[in-house]
């Protein structure tokens, strides 16, 4: 049984580590500047992580493999250097590599919360609610309109809740159900909950972050990669929660003028 | 010596629950405090997110309330070593001592239904002022922190209640750590509404 | 003289039951408890295991017709086809049965009440009457949860985790936010007074109540585990309780502690002002990280006393194992934060949480070496409870390491709310807690029940479990690796449709792994009636358990005190008996230490 036991859990050891090593269900392409830090560190952590796994699920064999329903009645052995030696292996091994990812690998965390966007960023609003979201552009002036909640009128599309007929910054508004933004350029997303909370989520983009309600957070980003991909919410909103959806179209400059103007007059 | 080791075992059994029930009354104590460190870190949290934070004057038939309550654990104090010694006697001999113990008893159990009156009064007092549970922020806490100290006040009542019983009766037992539990836990809720009464004046 | 023959009213100590209520019903007896909990665990377990089985065959089906399941609601399963909200009210039912009635009842307070008071060498708890409230109440939190199935509107939709504002605002913001989400908020804090009244008694009895010689080095490392367990529990559920008062107010009596101003659910401008969604946040996992540990230190001590029993020698230090249990309880006070890397926290917050988090992998890594390390050199005996331990370990190495990547913010942001946390907390603390069930009851059935459990239907048992967990949860990781965003009722977007045969597959194996459970089932129901008689110490093993009746009488020792000579760790030894020597034996042993 112990042999059995042994050669099962090898099996599944090593089964497990074939589509981590082959990459076969893998993160897709990176399109962010800030995404290879975070690529790298988990890259790391999954040598390191992948390591104590079949280092760990192996020993478990072998040990098992050899020591089972042995008859001789010896004294019994035990592993050199007892339990100091492991605490103190535990310490070594699990303390250089908390240091190394913990503290090395903060550095991708900092590149996305701890540099604030620069100062031309593109500044756009994203607004999530049940059960889509919507982003807004400044207009010409640079000035987003103020949020009157109790405006907010989805049959009129007034999905914001703007009112230009007493604001002027609003009027210029550009709202549109799809992020669009030029590639290379730098994007400053302000994030605003409409109803409950939801969550942004580009997994090309590297970038998820939640919406909370009454709590006016942002991200920035910068993508590199002109293409279209998913924006999926990953905040549990309610029952369409699974079907909400937007894209994110990363643009070249001059496409993105394009749709910029061509929206603001579509308005 | 049979008999001699049971009685020594069932001492040591007596012993050991006589313990217990202290350990429990400190742990239980200690589950208290954890939930209401959990209320008033919320009011902490809560009053940083909200910009339109009102505050309250609380109702001054607080303040009787409070010495009320300081009262009841004195007069708890000085039912303490009569109780006790009325329980040694009875155990060794089962004797009937004073009746002074029970006297006080009696009088912090009424003292502690006048606490909750004065509260159910300070109640009744913003209510008139139109100041409900849902009204705002600090009218909500006030109203939470209070019911649920009167609720965990009402279990050391039951408690002085069950006490007072035992001692009225002629020949029931009493076990010390009952007791001594029960003013444990007392002495505590009047700590506990003195500790709420600050937060509640620093914060609400 | 008077003392000893006078009626023993004094807690720990009440006189035999008389009559089926109170033997059976309303019993004081922790033995009962301890069954009354691990029958309620199990309901709750095969409940979940059903809803689990629906979810899977809803993702990979989502029009498909499930039979029977018009029956459970019209609304939920129109045609016999789920709807959305209804996976995502099995889903929440699942999760919330799982965590709260499985995993924090089995482990803990069915194998701890049974035996915690034995092993200690007590006649019972400390407070046998708060212990029968705390099953009774929990009771009471189970049947007002499972009631949400039967009112019109279905259970709630808004997760185990129940985030405000989501589960505050009531209807609007979807179906089974009404009164399952009220059921909801107030069946779990009654079942957070019953876990508390659980926890205090625990820790009393721990404290109080030991046997003669019975030092608090000498308790079995379940013993400790449970005792660890309960300190934990009795924080946590003190702060669960009140956030769940605080929401049910929310939603009932119209406060705003969740609730902030301006939201608008369904047109509806709510009326509600201030409150704080994070507030929620913060409480609930204050106590949820907590709660993972509640669920598995049990099943931790559970496996290392069935590891030494197994293994015929004693753990390379068992100090080092309590200390380890010991410092993850305290560490885990202090890792809540983990699950709000993305939350819109303060960032800096984000590190000073990823540190405490990286460092329990420390603990965490010790004891798994000290398992680990102590099968050298040993004679390891395969029984069930044996492979179930064996397997225990093996799935928490594997539920463990991907912690390292959720510990980290750089990589949660990509990995948060994805299929690979799934994976994560299943194996950690669903699988591996339930593989500490599992060899707790193959171990101890015999002295619960008198009766021998089938040892060959055991092992049918494990290698389904063990190979059909390992194809459900392994999975899990790689879903979410390719970005495969958790709590969706079916997968519709186009970077997820590739995944759809991972899913298939998964599917396939828990439907398999599920029916395996019903093995486990049929052969506890037939050895409880049919199964051999069970020695007194069927496993050769050391601690009080074994030195009494299969199944004890009522006062677990009869008038015997006992007394208590050694630690339960003297395996491998030259004893009277054989390679090892009972607690409660006055023999000297060569070399003790
Ligand atoms: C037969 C084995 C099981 C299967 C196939 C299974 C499957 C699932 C699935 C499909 C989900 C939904 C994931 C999502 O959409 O986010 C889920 C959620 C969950 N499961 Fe299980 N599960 C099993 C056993 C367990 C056990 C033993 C536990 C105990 C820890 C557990 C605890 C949970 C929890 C806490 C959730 C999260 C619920 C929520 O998101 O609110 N499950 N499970
Ligand atoms: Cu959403
Ligand atoms: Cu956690």
């Amino acid at each position: 049984m112990g042999k059995f036991f042994a050669v099962v859990l090898t099996i599944i050891a090593l089964v497990s580590a074939v589509p981590i090593v082959m990459h076969t269900w893998w993160m897709p392409p990176d399109i962010s500047t800030h995404g290879h830090a975070i690529d790298e560190q988990l890259t790391d952590t999954m040598a390191e992580a992948g390591f104590s796994f079949l280092a760990a699920q192996l020993l478990l064999a072998l040990f098992v493999w050899k020591f089972s329903e042995r008859k001789d009645s010896g004294p019994i052995k035990s592993l050199p250097g007892g339990a100091k030696g492991l605490v103190i292996a535990a310490l070594i091994l699990v303390g250089t590599e908390m240091l190394a990812l913990g503290v090395l690998g903060q550095k991708a965390w900092a590149s996305v919360y701890f540099t604030p966007a620069s100062p031309n960023a593109l500044q756009v609003q994203a607004q999530a609610g049940q059960f889509a979201f919507y982003f807004r552009y400044p207009g010409a002036d640079g000035k987003f309109g103020a949020l009157h909640p109790d405006k907010i009128d989805e049959g009129n599309q007034n999905y914001f809740g703007l009112d230009p007929a007493n604001e002027v910054e609003a009027r210029d508004d550009i709202v549109s159900g799809e992020l669009a933004i030029p590639a290379n350029r730098e994007v400053l997303l302000l994030i605003h909950a409409k109803d409950v909370g939801h969550s942004f989520y580009v997994p090309e983009l590297r970038i998820q972050q939640d919406f909370v309600p009454g709590l006016d957070l942002s991200v920035h980003f910068t993508a590199t990669k002109v293409g279209r991909y998913e924006i999926v919410c990953t905040q549990l909103c309610g029952l369409g929660h699974y079907n909400m959806k937007a894209y994110l179209n990363v643009m070249s400059q001059e496409d993105f003028d394009k749709w910029l103007k061509q929206k603001a007059s579509e308005q | 010596m049979t008999t001699d080791g049971k009685a020594t075992a069932a001492a040591m059994n007596r012993s050991s629950a006589e313990e217990a029930a202290k350990s429990g009354i400190w742990v239980g104590i200690a589950a208290i405090t954890m939930t209401f460190a959990a209320f008033t870190s919320a009011i902490i949290v809560r009053e940083g997110t909200d910009t339109s934070w009102h505050h309250m004057t609380l109702p001054g038939v607080l303040y009787l309330n409070t010495l009320v309550l300081i009262a009841s654990s004195i007069t708890l104090e000085l039912s303490r070593r009569p109780v006790a010694a009325r329980i040694s006697r009875r155990e060794a001999a089962g004797q009937e001592g004073s009746r002074s113990g029970l006297l006080w008893l009696l009088v912090t159990l009424g003292l502690g239904l006048m606490f909750l009156a004065g509260q159910y009064a300070a109640w009744r007092e913003l209510a008139s002022q139109g100041l409900f549970l849902a009204t705002n922020p600090s009218s909500s806490f006030f109203y939470v922190l209070t019911a649920v100290h009167g609720v965990h006040l009402l279990g050391g009542l039951a408690a002085l209640g069950y006490l007072a019983g035992k001692l009225s009766m002629a020949g029931a037992r009493l076990r010390r750590s009952t007791a001594e539990a029960t003013s444990i836990y007392w002495h505590f809720m009047g700590g506990l509404w003195i500790y709420l009464l600050l937060v509640m004046r620093t914060r609400l | 003289m008077q003392e000893a023959s006078a009626p023993q009213a004094q807690q720990g100590h009440h006189g035999p039951p008389e009559g089926f209520i109170r033997k059976y019903v309303f019993s004081l007896d922790h033995k009962v408890i301890g069954k009354q909990y691990y029958g309620l665990a199990l309901v709750a377990v095969f409940i979940g295991m059903t809803l689990s089985w629906l979810m899977r065959y809803h993702l990979i089906y989502p029009n498909g017709k499930i039979f029977g399941l018009e029956l459970l609601s019209k609304v939920g399963a129109p045609g016999g086809v789920m709807t959305p909200e209804y996976y995502l009210s099995l889903m929440t039912m699942h999760g919330t049965l799982m965590v709260f009635f499985v995993l924090t009842n089995a482990p803990f307070a069915a194998f701890g009440n049974y035996f915690l008071p034995i092993q200690i060498g007590a006649e019972d708890m400390a407070f046998p009457r708060f212990n029968m409230m705390s099953f009774w109440v929990t009771l009471v939190a189970f049947l007002v949860l499972v009631t949400a199935f039967f009112i019109p509107d279905g259970p709630p939709i808004s997760g185990w985790t129940a985030y405000a504002p989501l589960s505050a605002v009531g209807t609007d913001a979807g179906p089974g936010l009404g009164w399952g989400q009220n059921l909801w908020g107030l069946s779990i804090a009654i079942f957070c007074v019953g876990s508390l009244l659980g926890s205090l008694n625990f820790i009393a009895t721990t404290l109080d109540l030991r046997a003669k010689g019975m030092t608090l080095m000498r308790m079995p490392l379940c013993t400790w585990a449970w005792f660890i367990t309960a300190c934990i529990s009795l924080l946590a559920f003190a702060v669960l309780l009140p956030a769940c008062l605080l929401l049910v107010l929310d939603r009932m009596a119209g406060t705003s502690f969740f609730i902030p101003a301006g939201l608008v659910v369904s047109d509806r401008l709510q009326a509600h002002a201030g409150g704080s969604p994070l507030l929620w946040q913060h409480l609930f996992w204050f106590f949820g990280h907590p709660e993972v540990y509640i669920a598995i230190l049990p099943a931790m001590g559970i496996v290392s006393h069935i590891l030494i029993n197994s293994i015929r020698r004693p753990l390379l230090s068992a100090k080092v194992i309590i200390y380890s249990m010991m410092s993850i309880g305290f560490l885990s006070y202090m890792v809540w934060g983990h699950h709000m890397f993305v939350s819109g926290m303060n960032p800096f917050s984000s590190l000073m949480f990823s540190f405490p988090t990286l460092t329990i992998t420390i603990p965490a890594t010790v004891m798994t070496l000290i398992w680990l390390g102590s099968l050298y050199g040993a004679r390891i005996r395969f029984t069930s409870a044996s492979l179930f331990a064996l397997g225990f370990i093996s799935m928490f190495v594997s539920g463990g390491v991907s912690g390292f990547f959720l510990a980290q913010p750089s990589i949660d942001i990509y990995l948060h709310a994805t299929y690979f946390v799934v994976g994560h907390f299943h194996m950690v603390m669903g699988v591996a807690a339930i593989f500490g069930v599992f060899a707790g009851t193959y171990f101890w059935f015999p002295k619960m029940t008198g009766r021998m459990m089938s040892e060959g239907l055991g092992k049918v048992h494990f290698w389904f479990t063990f190979i059909g967990t390992y194809c459900i949860f392994m999975p899990f990781h790689y879903l979410g690796l390719a970005g495969n965003v958790r709590r969706y009722s079916s997968f519709v977007d186009d970077f997820l449709l590739p995944l759809m045969p991972v899913h298939r597959f998964i599917t396939i194996a828990a439907l398999i792994t599920g029916a395996a459970q019903f093995i486990f089932l049929y052969n506890l129901i037939h050895s409880r009636f049919r199964g051999k008689v069970a020695p007194v110490n069927p496993w050769e093993a050391t601690s009080l358990e074994w030195t009494i009746p299969s199944p004890p009488p009522w006062n677990n020792f009869g008038d015997r005190h006992p007394v208590v000579y050694h630690d339960p760790h003297q395996y491998g030894v030259k004893g009277s008996l054989g390679d090892y020597v009972m607690q409660d034996s006055p023999e000297k042993i060569e070399n003790e230490s």
